[in-house]
């Protein structure tokens, strides 16, 4: 036990890691989401198709699939990432499919009429997004995107399949110093849940806080 | 020129044409409305009123013909003829600012209050400080009978209370025309009078307006001129008294006594 004890910092490290790798990654697919998934709706024909079928195909493949063709495929592309920097990139890549559609059922819940009242009083649709649409889409929009973030905490642990220290892999390897497996794993299992059970609640509060929104 | 610009229609309407697909909804519409005059559109569903409306601020295209709204071409670059090029998003913007519309459904923004709802296009594309916009607003909140609900939310209003903001919101703007679609259709029978109120008064204070519309008694106390349409087509136009009065044309005897013409 005593050793378990004296791991904690290295979890710690590990920890961070994971913090970091799932930090990164919610704002990429956030920022790529959100852009992607409004080009989905509103833009032209010729961008529709591209982003469908990124959407679809990257929905379709495994996680650890994407992990291991950025961490081993790009070299033979002559495209050579850092270890985390690979990983960042295979899990941004899976969460922005499925940010986009989050974004893109957000907002086209929204009543065809909101936006001809937009148009009716002289907004421009830049005018339109972000003083009709948007502040109606993000109380539909909160709700899936942070099961996407609670979704990405929990993906992160398949980086240490590449040998990244992330929190999975410090515990594994104080495991493999120390031979005490169960109460490690609680340990570790805990540290997941604190986190992502922190994420729920700061959700449910954010939910309240657009609730006043009825249609 | 002074006498020009009397004569001048605020709306002008030339052998408007649209389609949807195979299907077409306005075929041939010429119609003139001058400055301060109440249009009356009537007709059976199906009879292209309502896209004759939306044609008028563009939320629906239309294909040939020409609609000019103070002289300007609504949904083209330059005027009549082939090769005519459909306005960008921005254009748009700047000539629907000045075309009032009032819907259905009413539209309001559910997550702005009463007066946040007309504020932000006097903010946002009048460009007019805060203070200014607020005044604005308050002003026309209190003159559709909402002054002591300026800070609620839609879904806080009755029916006919989120018309009458839909409503201020639009003739806020101060537009050259103001549409009215059918704005009455969705409300319980006892609301509908506090919106026709309103819509009477902002008619004798000289607002342009074209009014789509179900209430027979309000075309024929209100109107300045009723139009019938069926099939895409103005079958009958004139004063209300004089469209009112042709009850042997056949179409018109039928719809009116479809919507059992009330005329008390």
């Amino acid at each position: 036990m005593i050793f378990a004890l004296q791991s904690l910092p290295y979890l710690w490290q590990g920890l961070l890691i994971t913090l970091e790798v799932s930090a990164l990654v919610v704002v990429f697919s956030l920022i790529a989401g959100t852009i992607l998934g409004v080009a989905i709706v509103y833009g032209p024909r010729w961008l529709y198709w591209p982003i469908r079928i990124y959407s679809d195909v990257l929905r379709g493949i495994p996680l650890l699939v994407l992990i291991f063709f950025m961490y081993y495929g790009l070299p033979l592309f002559k495209i050579n990432l850092t270890n985390l920097a690979s990983v960042v990139l295979a899990l941004s890549a899976f969460k922005t499919a499925h940010i986009i559609e989050v974004v893109r059922g957000a907002i086209q819940s929204i009543p065809v009429g909101q936006t001809e009242a937009g148009k009716t009083i002289g907004l421009r649709f830049g005018q339109r997004l972000l003083y009709v649409i948007a502040p109606q889409a993000v109380r539909r929009f909160l709700p899936p995107w942070i099961n996407a973030v609670v979704d990405t905490v929990k993906g992160s642990a398949l980086i240490s399949l590449v040998g990244i220290v992330d929190l999975m892999l410090a515990i594994q390897q104080v495991i493999g110093r120390t031979y005490i497996p169960m109460p490690l794993y609680v340990l570790g299992a805990l540290m997941y849940f604190v986190i992502n059970y922190s994420l729920s609640l700061a959700s449910r509060r954010l939910e309240a806080r657009f609730a006043y929104i009825r249609e | 020129m002074a006498e020009n610009s009397k004569t001048s229609p605020v709306v002008r309407i030339r052998d408007l044409r649209k389609s949807f697909g195979t299907n077409l909804v306005l075929d041939g519409i010429d119609l003139d409305v001058q400055k301060g005059e109440v249009v009356v559109v009537i007709g059976p569903s199906g009879s292209g009123k309502t896209t004759l409306l939306r044609c008028i601020n563009l939320l629906e295209t239309y294909d040939e013909g020409s609609i000019q709204v103070d002289g300007l071409e609504v949904g083209f670059r330059d005027g009549t003829g082939g090769g005519r090029q459909r306005r960008s998003d921005r254009e748009l913007a700047r000539i629907r600012a000045d075309i009032g519309m009032v819907f259905q459904l009413f539209n309001l923004f559910p997550h702005l209050t009463a007066r946040e709802n007309v504020v932000l296009g006097l903010r946002k594309v009048r460009r007019l400080p805060l203070a200014e916009a607020r005044r604005i607003a308050e002003h026309w909140l209190v003159r559709v009978g909402l002054g002591d609900k300026l800070d609620s939310l839609p879904s806080q209003l009755s029916g006919g209370q989120q018309q009458r903001v839909g409503i201020a919101r639009a003739v806020a703007m101060d537009p050259k025309v103001l549409l009215l679609d059918e704005i009455t259709s969705a409300l319980d029978p006892e609301l509908v009078g506090e919106v026709l109120t309103v819509v009477q008064e902002l008619a004798r204070d000289g607002m342009t307006m074209i009014v789509v519309t179900h209430e027979m008694a309000f075309a024929r106390d209100v109107g300045s001129r009723i139009v019938f349409m069926d099939g895409g087509r103005i079958q009958i136009h004139g004063t209300p008294r004089e469209v009112l009065s042709q009850t042997r044309h056949d179409r018109l005897k039928a719809f009116l006594a479809r919507i059992e013409l009330k005329l008390h």
